[in-house]
């Protein structure tokens, strides 16, 4: 569903990216691991098109997106949930909502987000600025989830959050995953994203340096973690 | 105590086209980040738009009220598409630069055309006249600004927060960046956002028209005390630009009543009162101290 080729990025003079190749099926979730500085959030910049400095093609089903602007790539079906959850503070909680396009068939109803999310519901007329945390974070999803997006790219979605919140987030992961969509999840928690995951990319220096499945990357958790620095 | 509320209403009428322009000023700013210093040469052109609509075509003020903001309104539009789009990019020195210039062009041109003596301007038959309310004398024509401004703020306020639009717009003003990321296309809204301030700046130099001298100068004075209402109320803030409109509009007219050498001081004196404390004024919101 999605296939990047050749991406490069710059920031100016300096490369940011060195041909990176992903990609992601239809009920896969991929994650992309590798330090601070290693590229990943630049990576994620430029598939949702908000990096301009990069080359390389990028396709959503089967589609060239490439030269797509941001809006347009959104409402060819790639939903971001941004790593700091991008929560309008000036807008309702149903209001971050309904604020996206839907974008397919398969976008979830009002109703279904609240009967999934109870807590949303019941802080639905609430400033998006007064939610925890946790609560960010499924309002993020679920806000993605509404709009029918068939990729979500996901940046840190368990960064910051309480253990219970983070297996939650990972039921919700499974569950996207059998609706038949596909995740990109950006993450440094490795034991989380072994728990989700089907198969990992290692991201160095821009570089995609290994490619494992799932259970080597379980194998190698130890390794991983030390090669991470987390 | 009739005296007192005489100069509150006269106060609350001139702070309608502060409260109005600078409402238009907060929406240019909110969505585009651009800090319009043309703002006083559109009042002054609504003022002269509804003078010359008056003498020619014999359009009473009633007329210019719907007429002139949508004349400034493509007005607006074409000024953004042929200028103010390329400054989007640009450090924000340059919007400084080009819209202060062109607030000298469209001044230097009403000049050559109108003159500088000033154009006359005659209310219609129903808006003249005083109200005798419990034995204060009202000018008919200050209420009837001091309302129709409440509710165009008001119109303007509603669909702010509830409309789909006003939620993109809201949304476009807070972070662009995600709101495109979400699939909205917020460069669409650039042209009709700026020509909508533009037609609100008219609309106040319309309402100014029976007020005060209209001439090519009347938006001058008028854009620096606009500048301070809207860092009283917080730049882009849509209730603080308002608020702090019409806040601005009472100090004038009390300082002139009591006070007439420090009037315009004051304004400033509470510019400045306001920064100290609270530095992104009343409504703006403050950043974050990490």
């Amino acid at each position: 569903m999605l296939e990047v080729t050749g991406l490069s990025a710059w920031y100016g003079q300096a490369r940011a990216l060195h041909e990176v190749d992903v990609r992601v099926d239809e009920g896969e979730v991929v994650s992309l691991a590798g330090r601070n500085g290693a590229g990943k959030t630049t990576l994620v910049r430029c598939l949702i098109g908000l990096h301009q400095q990069a080359s390389g093609t990028v396709r959503l089903h089967g589609r060239d997106i490439t030269g797509l602007p941001a809006h347009s790539r959104a409402r060819a079906g790639m939903g971001w949930v941004q790593d700091d959850r991008g929560i309008y503070a000036s807008l309702t909680v149903e209001e971050n909502l309904l604020l996206p396009p839907t974008v397919s068939d398969r976008a979830w109803t009002l109703a279904r987000v609240y009967e999934t999310f109870p807590v949303l519901a019941e802080r639905r007329k609430a400033p998006g600025s007064t939610l925890s945390g946790g609560e960010q974070q499924m309002l993020a999803i679920a806000r993605v989830l509404r709009t029918g997006a068939r990729l979500l790219l996901m940046d840190e979605p368990s960064e910051g959050l309480a253990p219970v919140i983070v297996s939650r987030i990972a039921a919700i992961i499974r569950d996207i995953k059998a609706t038949g969509a596909g995740v990109l999840l950006i993450e440094q928690n490795v034991k989380f994203a072994a728990t989700v995951a089907d198969r990992h990319y290692l991201l160095s220096q821009g570089r995609i340096v290994e490619t494992l499945d799932n259970d080597e990357f379980r194998r190698r958790e130890g390794d991983l973690l030390k090669y991470l620095g987390i | 105590m009739s005296a007192v509320l005489q100069y509150a209403v006269q106060g609350l009428a001139a702070g309608s086209f502060y409260a109005l322009a600078a409402l238009g000023l907060a929406v240019i700013f909110g969505v585009l980040g651009v800090v319009n210093f043309a703002h006083g040469a559109f009042y002054m052109l609504g003022a002269v738009a509804a003078a010359v609509l008056l003498d020619t075509l014999d359009l009473t003020l009633w007329w210019s009220l719907l007429v002139v903001p949508v004349l400034m309104f493509g007005f607006g539009l074409v000024v953004e598409r042929l200028l103010v789009q390329w400054l989007l990019r640009l450090d924000p020195l340059y919007n400084l630069l080009l819209t202060f210039g062109l607030t000298l062009i469209l001044v230097e041109l009403v000049k050559q055309r109108y003159g500088v003596s000033g154009l006359p301007y005659q209310l219609p038959g129903g808006l003249q006249g005083r109200f005798d309310v419990a034995g204060v004398v009202l000018p008919r024509y200050q209420l009837f600004v001091l309302l129709f401004s409440v509710a165009v703020c008001a119109l303007v306020w509603l669909t702010m927060t509830r409309t789909r639009i006003g939620m993109i717009l809201r949304a476009a003003t807070e972070n662009p960046e995600l709101a495109r990321a979400l699939g909205i296309n917020v460069g669409r809204w650039v042209a009709p956002v700026f020509g909508f301030g533009v037609a609100l700046a008219g609309l106040a130099g319309v309402l100014a028209a029976p007020f005060r001298a209209i001439t090519a100068d009347m938006g001058n004075n008028f854009a620096i005390i606009l500048f301070a209402v809207v860092v009283i109320g917080g730049l882009g803030s849509i209730v603080g630009a308002v608020v702090a409109g019409f806040l601005v509009g009472l100090v004038e007219a009390f300082g002139q009543a009591y006070a007439p050498t420090f009037a315009q001081i004051l304004i400033f004196v509470l510019m400045a009162l306001v920064i100290l404390i609270r530095p992104a004024g009343l409504f703006g919101r403050q950043e974050a101290t990490t």
